[in-house]
């Protein structure tokens, strides 16, 4: 019981230090202790193509994801 | 790294613009683009406060964005919004127009924006222009600059107004540069510039005042300034030629900051020291059917464009 218990605990506390990434259609959940830049290579993103909103509002791509919340990434790339 | 301090207050900052080693604050961001957009105008003489503006506005974070800073700056400064038709599952133009309605709506009762539905004025859409032209969709974007220029011409002689302003960000001009570069379009790099003067035969004069700008900072201006724009891409330009050169642009901006920067301005600098080949523009006549310049002789490129649809018109009366 204990066990489980601990690991109710420690599954509560990982989900709590995960950050909600959304970019166009996709939504993912992404441990937050990167910064918004590595984010965005991760991603396979161009730093220069995208802004990044956090919890509503424009952050630096040497921000930190933080341990909540949410992550909008906004392509800036328009035109044909 | 840690998060850059803003250079005026020492804020967090919200963009860190690496091509001018700049970070900035929400505050000083907006403060910055607004400034530089005033002096871009004033160096290209791009219009003057007596100036009545008409803004293409698109529902697109430039458009608006540079929307609100004429307005700001104080300018008259209205809207022309063209419902091109563009339905293609999403109801892309309709949407558009909402954000431009909705933005015009808020920023002050006393401006006006003029929306054209082309299919009223034409019987045709853009996407259906597009597809009777050889080469069909894929023609959808040449197509549609040209039915846009044409209309934003025609509207602005027609309601008196002396200045077309469009949203045109530093990017969408590095990738025509470079794409007439590339295909070495001499015609095409002399005529590239912030601003086109009016001609006497009808072309009411042009301005870009946000080409100083990367696309990434006409997107943070919109993003902190509330602006609602729309953020889907036109469904039609997917695969297009200028996001290909645009892509290429951002991978070499972000290994080395600033080209886009330089190569733009650059060019503008060759242009003035007369380091590009002059050409001699062909002479600008009206045109027989609607009256707009044109360098061809007979009718222009829009009537061209329109003539089956004219056709296919008449024969249906007949």
């Amino acid at each position: 019981m204990e066990t489980q218990s601990a690991r109710n605990s420690v599954n509560r506390i990982r989900s709590s230090l995960m950050v909600k990434v959304i970019f166009k259609n996709a939504e993912w959940q992404i441990p937050g202790n990167i910064t918004i830049r590595e984010l965005i290579t991760d991603l396979g993103l161009n730093p220069q193509s995208v802004l990044a909103v956090k919890d509503g509002k424009l952050v630096n791509n040497e921000t930190g994801l933080g341990n909540q919340g949410e992550v909008k990434l906004i392509s800036v790339v328009s035109g044909g | 790294m840690g998060v850059h301090r803003c250079r005026m207050c020492s804020a967090d900052s919200v963009i860190n613009m690496r091509q001018h080693r700049l970070a900035l604050c929400e505050v000083h961001f907006v403060e910055w683009v607004e400034k530089i957009t005033f002096s871009f105008i004033k160096k290209h003489r791009m219009f003057e406060p007596d100036d009545r503006i008409l803004v293409a506005v698109s529902g697109g974070k430039d458009s608006l964005s540079l929307w609100r800073i004429l307005l700001k700056l104080g300018f008259q400064a209205d809207g022309l919004y063209l419902d091109l038709g563009i339905e293609a599952g999403c109801s892309y133009s309709k949407r558009s127009g909402e954000y431009v309605e909705k933005f015009a709506q808020n920023i002050s009762p006393k401006v006006k924006v003029h929306v054209l539905d082309l299919a009223d004025i034409y019987g045709k859409t853009v996407p259906e222009m597009a597809g009777r032209r050889k080469g069909g969709r894929k023609k959808s974007c040449s197509v549609c600059g040209l039915v846009k220029r044409h209309e934003m011409n025609r509207v602005a002689r027609e309601l008196g107004y002396t200045v077309i302003a469009t949203g045109h960000n530093l990017d969408d001009e590095a990738a025509v540069l470079f794409g007439n570069v590339l295909h070495w379009e001499a015609e095409y790099l002399v005529r590239q510039s912030p601003v086109l003067p009016a001609d006497g035969v009808g072309l009411v004069k042009r301005a870009k005042p946000l080409a100083r700008f990367y696309e990434r900072e006409t997107a943070a201006y919109a993003i902190i300034c509330d602006i609602e724009y729309m953020q889907e891409e036109c469904p039609f330009s997917v695969g297009a030629t200028s996001l290909r050169l645009k892509e290429v642009l951002n991978s070499m901006e972000n290994s080395s900051p600033g080209t886009k920067l330089q190569f733009y301005f650059s060019f503008l600098r060759a242009k003035e020291n007369s380091l590009i080949p002059g050409y001699k523009r062909p002479e600008l006549r009206p045109c027989d059917k609607c009256g707009q310049a044109t360098g061809s002789p007979g009718p222009c490129a829009f009537c061209r464009l329109l003539e089956p649809a004219r056709a296919a018109s008449r024969r249906g009366q007949d």
